[in-house]
Formats: structure tokens, sequence, C-alpha cells
């Protein structure tokens, strides 16, 4: 030990002279820019999908309802509420926030005397509401991938003169990827009309197995595998995924697990009937409404017979939709369990025609109208009486009955939703089939960011040669001398609705244009057959705008008459579905009614 | 100089349970607890001591304090979620956790992490390396009444706790490295603001050397006390600067080098004497190689560059079965997680090796008897001891 080791150490008097390092005022340094600290919420872009709730280790967050927040489409109405005695300021809940509306500011003081006032309450105005420094999201980061999983389609050269169905479906792998992306808020449960367990089956595909899933669609849905091919899919416009990028593939994930069940095994799950209860319903009408009632009551033990005026069952799912769209054996699947529940289907048995609705009314303890829209509507341009003008819904049912159908090499199609594309599409498969070559003309009012088809009918149709011509008005159906169509004539669309957001379409006559073709049909919408009613019930009845009147339970205001489908409300599968359920539910409670009563 | 193994004989005899057979009622011996609220403890444990005058003959190190259960929680979490926690298990350098439990998830379910993030845990783990030693040179130097080095060292621990705020958005619990990569980019001037503190930092610890390696009361309480014998490491565990400071040089970075350490230079510090001294002055050392490291990966690493890997949905992540041990070298010695998974979405089963664990409960008994009361807090933060990985 030296004299050196004893004095060294006074050196660090040296510091005596130096400035204080603390910063005297704490409470107002400013924390760095990507500080986590208290979070921000812009209510507006929160969709209340609850995945900050569900990721949260702490339990630290609670969905509530916030008052002004409404619940509709897409938006659980509730927000997110921490408990900053539970939250350690991971940011989890911002990392896997669907919209990126839940972010965290650099504040963290908060002076306060009330332990329980330490919550960041949805709907309050926090003093760090503004703040722009804080821990955001980095891109790239997203939680359900922004891209759909890959599934296999025929190719457009390979579709263009046949009816084989287009979508191959999910494999394994491709389903599981897919499943994978759903962060299960349910948000899509409530936006389908049916409600079904979506989040629910979604996990089965993802754990592989399909017999839960099936189960669980067979809950809500007794058209799984058409709804699995032909959904209109509302849920997946309100799926929170799309806040991301593409939406969850519901619709064929629904049918991946549909599948992936052998028919029998299908049987298995569903199970049998309840015993018989002595009720007997008639059901008029084979579509998706009265079927689904006819397999809720069968299962409850009902006796149900159904009339269906066609040859086979199925209503617009059949004679409606096209093949490549929908195979029969699809739907002939769906139906078989149906009537494996003890549902009686008579076909080729029109009412009104081959029975008459009294007969039902004395034989059965209430009858359910599920007759559709059968009977397409024209444009009542000059020149569309006659022959050559063809109806889509005619046309696309005698397609499907197999009946011969003049296939001209051009024709022209006036409408712009599914059915104008089911038509223009099975026409030019024909059409391909027979001349070799497609000649399709589509006309439609709307332009083409506003067609009521889905997007891929727009892009498929294309790939199949459809000349798809928006913006254009019909105003003749052009005849030559000796009657026979020669072409439409349209002008141009400036305008659809008026100011009152009436429709009343406005053209542009100096923009006219003549669409050859030997052959137009219109595809502008349907209306409902209601002669099988007879002149006394028609009477009786009370009617809202041309539809017979029902409440929310489907009832007429005939008590032993129900309605449900198309006819009443629409306007696509799964609605009529949902429907069906719901007017199954109101004969039972008339039935049991009656029960009571003898 | 104190002898490692002292001469028991004139001790009282152990008795048929192995512990020393102590009659408090000769007025001979005193029992005295040092801890739970001691100045001279590192956190939360206690050392029950049996004094005679003011020597010690026996010591027993208490735990227990602080147990919250963390290898448990973890199971009940799923991957994504027991990431938060683990950082908890040892506050005063909680990176090493987070790193080796984002190893051992992306190890099991074959996830490839972007070279950009390795290089930014690199970064991460030598700033929390440097932190924990500023924490341990002011522990040190306190526990021997040399109150100052702690000051000089909580504000350059302060300023690095300011970088780690600006650069993982927290000061403390960073919660920064996790499954899949790191959470962000180096800032805008982060190197250049970082730099400013390793001057800083140096300029401190020329004075600490000063102060400290050149005090004659440092030196003569520190020299020659507290000597583990270098034949009791692969009995005890003893890792990291422990180890070194008896000869044996073990490093992880070096021995299996993980993240980017192959392509950083540095050698590990090591020394001979195993004493007290040795491992301070082994620490010392180690702050610059730290120093040293933050300077190398500031500029050799990529300038830009994903920091995260693609992850499967987390909130129903499954982990295919398997299990694995992912190792480190953190400022006390070797820190390991061994993760065992079963298929599903949660861990079957966490077990945290923390250095602290052998070397302050069975190592600092073996090494209490003989010392003097007033060495014993330096003893036992000689070997640097952090309670909180001991319970988890």
């Amino acid at each position: 030990m030296s004299l050196r080791e004893v004095l060294t150490p006074f050196t660090a008097w040296k510091h005596v002279l130096d400035a204080p390092v603390t910063i005297p005022d704490p409470i107002g340094r400013e924390a760095a820019e990507r500080y986590r600290g208290f979070h921000q919420n812009d209510m507006e872009t929160c969709i209340g999908c609850g995945t900050c709730e569900a990721i949260c280790q702490n339990g630290a967050i609670d969905m509530v309802p916030v008052e002004g927040q409404v619940t509709e489409k897409g938006d659980s109405g509730l927000r997110p509420m921490i408990d900053y005695g539970r939250c350690c300021w991971c940011a989890l809940c911002v990392d896997v926030c669907m919209t990126g509306s839940l972010t965290m500011s650099n504040e963290y003081t908060w002076v306060d005397t009330d332990p329980d006032a330490f919550r960041f309450i949805p709907g309050l105005e926090e003093p760090w509401k503004d703040k722009e420094a804080g821990y955001r999201r980095e891109g790239g980061r997203e939680l359900s991938g922004t891209k759909r999983s890959h599934m296999g389609e025929l190719a457009p050269a390979l579709r263009g003169d046949n009816f084989s169905e287009i979508c191959a479906g999910f494999t394994r792998e491709e389903a599981i990827l897919e499943a994978d992306r759903c962060v299960e808020c349910g948000l899509c449960v409530a936006t389908c009309p049916a409600h079904m367990s979506i989040p629910d089956y979604i996990a089965a595909v993802r754990d592989q197995d399909y017999d839960r899933g099936l189960q669980l669609l067979y809950e809500t849905n007794p058209f799984s595998e058409v709804c699995g091919r032909i959904c209109t899919h509302k849920c997946e416009t309100s799926c929170a995924a799309l806040h991301e990028g593409d939406p969850i593939a519901i619709r064929w994930l629904k049918r991946h697990i549909i599948d992936n069940v052998p028919m029998e095994r299908r049987l298995e799950l569903v199970g049998g009937a309840k015993p018989a209860n002595g009720h007997r319903v008639a059901i008029v009408g084979a579509g998706p409404g009265g079927l689904t009632a006819a397999y809720d009551l069968a299962r409850e033990g009902c006796a149900v017979t159904v009339f269906e005026a066609l040859a086979a069952p199925g209503g617009m799912m059949r004679y409606g939709i096209p093949e490549y769209r929908l195979p029969y054996d699809a739907l002939d699947r769906d139906v078989a369990v149906i009537q494996a529940m003890g549902v009686e289907i008579r076909c080729n048995m029109r009412v009104g025609r081959d029975i008459a609705l009294d007969d039902l009314k004395r034989d059965h303890d209430a009858v359910i109208l599920a007759i559709g829209l059968q009977m397409g509507r024209g444009t009542r341009i000059p020149g569309s009486e006659g022959p050559g003008v063809e109806k889509a819904v005619d046309l696309l049912r005698r397609i499907t009955a197999g009946e011969d159908v003049p296939v001209p090499e051009r024709v022209v199609v006036i409408g712009g939703g599914n059915v104008a594309f089911d038509i223009a599409r099975s026409m030019a498969r024909l059409q391909k089939a027979t001349h070799g070559t497609v000649g399709v003309t589509l006309t439609a009012l709307e332009d083409r960011a506003h067609f009521l088809a889905d997007a891929e009918e727009l892009i498929e149709g294309a790939e199949e040669g459809v000349e798809i011509i928006d913006k254009r008005g019909p105003q003749e159906v052009m005849r030559d001398a000796s009657g026979a169509v020669t072409g439409l004539r349209s002008w141009a669309v400036t305008s659809i609705f008026d100011d009152q957001g009436r429709f009343a379409p406005a053209y542009d006559q100096a923009d006219e244009r003549v669409h050859e073709g030997a052959m137009v049909i219109e595809a502008i919408g349907q209306m409902a057959d209601v002669s099988l009613l007879g002149a006394e019930l028609t009477e009786a009845l009370d009617w809202n705008r041309g539809r017979i009147a029902i409440d929310a339970g489907f009832r007429t205001s005939e008590p032993w008459l129900f309605a449900v489908g198309d006819a009443v409300k629409g306007p696509d599968v799964i609605n009529a579905v949902a429907d069906g359920h719901r007017v199954a539910q109101s004969v039972m409670e008339r039935v049991s009614l009656q029960e009571g009563i003898s | 100089m104190l002898s490692f193994q002292p001469d028991r004989s004139q001790y009282p005899q152990p008795g048929p349970d192995g512990r020393l057979e102590v009659d408090l009622e000769t007025g001979k011996y005193l029992k005295l607890w040092q801890g739970p609220n001691h100045p001279g403890i590192t956190g939360n444990m206690s050392v029950e001591l049996t004094v005679c005058g003011d020597e010690v003959v026996e010591g027993k190190t208490h735990v227990g304090y602080l147990h919250r259960g963390f290898e448990k929680l973890m199971e009940r979490r799923t991957f994504i979620q027991v990431f938060p926690i683990v950082c908890r298990v040892c506050v005063p350098e909680p990176d090493f956790n987070e790193y080796c439990y984002a190893a051992a998830v992306e190890e099991l379910a074959g996830i490839e992490v972007p070279e950009m993030a390795t290089w930014m845990r690199t970064l991460i783990l030598e700033m929390g390396r440097f932190n924990s030693y500023m924490m341990f040179l002011g522990g040190i130097s306190g526990s021997l009444g040399l109150g100052l080095v702690g000051q000089w060292m909580t504000y350059v621990r302060d300023l690095m706790l300011d970088r780690f705020e600006e650069l993982t958005g927290a000061r403390i619990y960073h919660m920064f490295i996790l499954p899949g990569g790191v959470r962000g980019h180096l800032p805008e001037g982060f190197a250049a603001r970082m730099e400013e503190v390793l001057q800083t930092a140096e300029k401190y610890l020329a004075d600490v050397d000063r102060v400290m390696f050149s005090n004659s009361v440092f030196r003569l309480r520190t020299e020659g006390v507290g000597v583990i014998d270098p034949a009791l490491f692969e009995r005890f565990g003893v890792t990291g600067p422990n180890a070194r400071a008896g000869g044996v040089v073990k490093d992880v970075r070096k021995d299996s080098p993980y993240l980017v350490y192959d392509q950083l230079d540095f050698i590990p510090a090591s020394g001979k004497d195993s004493d007290i001294f040795t491992r301070v002055k082994v620490r010392r050392a180690d702050i610059d190689n730290s120093i040293g490291l933050i300077r190398q990966i500031l500029e050799k690493m990529p300038k830009s560059g994903p920091v995260m890997a693609r992850l499967p949905n987390v909130l129903h992540w499954k982990i295919p079965r398997g299990e694995t041990y992912i190792k480190g070298e953190c400022s006390r010695g070797e820190y390991g997680y061994y993760m065992v998974t079963d298929g599903s979405g949660y861990p079957r089963r966490i077990n945290v090796r923390g250095p602290s664990y052998t070397h302050a409960m069975a190592l600092l008994e073996h090494l209490i008897p003989g010392t003097n009361i007033s060495d014993v807090a330096a003893l036992m933060v000689s070997l640097h001891t952090y309670p909180p990985e001991i319970e988890r």
C-alpha cells in the first residue's frame, strides 16, 4: 500500500463544483418519442373487435358500452376500458389492434388522490388525447396477414364451354392457413343473417376437427354446403381482418368443412328428429326458406310435407344459380339431410293447379308459403313483347331442366345483378359449345364500380368473353321486317336516381348505341307468382307494397298462414335460411298453443 | 489474510443433521439477521449469521421474500402473453429473459429471425450488461461504505436508461425483444447520443478507478477476502465473472457464440486470485468490453432491414412438441431458459436458470464462515446477486 493509494481517492472532490446532474422538475420531463405511456383510442376507427382484450395477459382491458357509440355492421359498439392498476404497458394490445386505432401516448404522469381514478375510460377526454408522440405499431407487424390463402380455380380456358364447378375449394393446408388469420372477434356472427358460429367453426378448421365444425354448421344452417359455395357472405364485409387486408374467406372455410365430412358421417353427426308430436305442417315451395323451416319443424317432430311445383327441390338454388357456381349434387346432399329428418317433398305439385291451398289448410295445422320470386320482370321498352326477348329466370330454369334453349351467336343481356351474370355466363358457355365463339353483351345502368353483382362475377364474366358495357339504358329492342330481334338500342346513363334518391334514370340521348344480337334477355328483377292464393284469400290478406304483409314472426294476417323467403323479404339464400328458422319457431308456437287449447 | 477454509476446530461441531450445534445460552454466540431489509443486501433476501465476536461462524441464506411464481404463471399464458412477464424475472438486467425466451420460442416454432433483429438484440443485451455492472459497482462500493461511487454510477446508469427509453419505449422493463425479432429500429441519431453516454461513462469510470481500485481501504478490505477455490466452480455451478476471476475463462459469448458475438472482437476479462477484489476488477474490465462492443455493434450493424419475422396469428399460436435450452452470458454468468412445449398454445414448462441461484444460495453459505461481519455484505455483492432470479 502506497501513499498514492491513500491520497488518490480524494481526487473525487473535484466534482464538488460540478453542476447537479439531477433533473430539477421530473414531472415536466417529456418522455421519449416511442415511450409506452397512457393509451389513446380513436373512437371512430375502433370497431370494438376486442382483440386487445383477448391478448391482454393482465386482464386489464374490458370491452364496455359507451354512450353515443352505436352497434352497427362491423362494429360491436363496445370500446376498451383499461385498468391502469393491472396494465403493464407491454403494448401487445397496440400491436394486435386490427384497425390501428389503439395507440399509446408518451404521457406517463398522472396524479390523483383517488386510487380508483387510474383507468382509461372510453368516451372521456384524457389530457393526452391528442399527443402525437408515443408508441405506435410499426408496419408489417399485422396480426392476421393481409393476403387471403390461395384457392385453386378452373382456368378461364378450361371452363368456357362447360358447366364444371369453377372453385376447387381449399386444400387442408390452405384452409389451416386461412383459418389461422381469424382473430375470433365475432363481428361476423352479428352480420350473418343466420348468426352462424363463424369463429367457432373456423377454430374447428384450425384444429382439424371437421366433425365439430359440421355440427356447428348444422346448428344454424341446413344449407351449409350450398352457402359454402354461393352465399353472398355479408359476414366477410364486417370481418375485422378487412382493416388490415383481405377479409377471412369465411364462405370457403365453411365449404371446406362440408367437403371434408363424408355424407354418411354427416347424417350421423346431424342426428335424428324428436319423436312425432302429431302436428302437420304444409310448406309451399322447396327453396331455401321453405326447406329450412321444414328441417326445423321435422326435427321438432312435426309431419312436414313440402309441395314443389318443379321437378326437383331447391327452388332458385337449382333453377336460378348455374351449375358452375353450385353443382347440383352439392344441393342434393343438403336436401338429402333434410329429407332424412322425415320431410316429405312432393315435386311436380303446383299448388293451385295440382292441389288447392284450401286442401292444405284443411289437412294441416299450419301452411307456410315459400314461393320465391319466380317471374322475371320486363323492361316494357318498345319491341320487348314478342319472340326473341326472354326473361333471365325463365331461361335459367329451362337450362337446368335440360330443355332446348335457342342459342344465337349474339345475345344482349339487360341488367347488372348476379342473375344477369348468371344468364350471360350460361349463354356464353352454350355459345362456346355450339358455335365455338362467345357473343354476349351485358348492359347495365350502373357504372362498373356500382354493379349489383359480386366483384368476381365481373372478373370471371370478362374472362369468359362476356362484353360488359356499363352506364347504358335500354330504349328499344330492334327488330327487322320479319319481326326477328336484331339488337338493343341504348342511351348513355347520366344519373340513375333523382335528387330525392328515387329511381329515375336520366340519359344522354346523343350517345346512342345499338348492341347487336338475335336475342335480348331481361334480367332486371323478379316478382312473386301469387295466383295460387285465389281471389278470396288475396282479398282477405293484408298486403305491403305488392307483397304479402308479415310480422316479425313471418305470420300473415291469416293465423294459419305463414310466409317466408324472397316472396316476402329476400334477398338471398342465407336470409331465407335465417327466416326459415324464424318462421319454424312461429309455427311451433302456434301449434303448441293449439295443443294447449285442445 | 483469511483462509478460505478456516480452522473449524474452535467452532461448534456439526450435529447429526449436518448443522452446527450452537448453544446460544452460553452467550458466546449471537444470531444476527442481515436482511431482508438491510443496505448490505442486494434485493429481497437475507442471511442469518451466527457470530462469535465479530467473526461469522455460520451463515444461512434465506430466500422466499420475492416469490412470484413466474414459471407457473408462464404455463398459464399463451406464447405471446408470456413475453411481457419474463423481463420481470430479473429486474436490473431484464433483457436476458426477453432474449432467452424469444430464442427458445423461435427455435421450437422454427422461426427465422431477421439479421437486423439479431444485431439489435445484441446491442440491447450489451446495454443491459453495462447497466447491470453500473449497479454492481455502486453496490460493491456501497457495501464497503463508499457511497460516492453508487451516486456516480446511478447517474451513468440513468443516462443509459435514457437510451433504453428512446430505443425500446421503456426504462426498466423494456419488453422490446419479442418472439420473432424486436419491436423497432434505431431512432434517428441514436448512435451519436449513445457515444455521448459512453464517453461520459468512461470519464466517470476513470474516477471510479481512482477512488476504488487505487484506494488503500478498498484494497485492504477486498484483497484475499472471500476467495472461492476454483475447485468448487464445478460443484457449485460457478459461471461468468465469478469463475473468470478464478482463472477459469468461461464466457458463453465466446464458448458458444449466440446472436452476432462471433462477428465482434473482445477478450473476456479474467483474473486468478478469485477474491472479492479480483471479481470486481474482472467486472470493471468487462464494462470496458461492453462499451467496446456497443461501439462495434453500432458501427457494424446493418443500417436497414426488417426487424420482425412474420409470426403466425399469435392469438392462437400453437408450437409443436419439443424442448430446448437457450443460454447466454449475462453480467452474472450463464443465464438460461429451459422450455418444453407439448403442441398446445401454452408452454408446458419453463425453467429459468439464473446464476444468482447457485452463486448466492449454496456457495455463499460455503464462503461465509470465517469472515468478518462487516465483510459479509461485500462478499455477497461480489458474487453479483440478484434475488429475483433466484425466485422465479
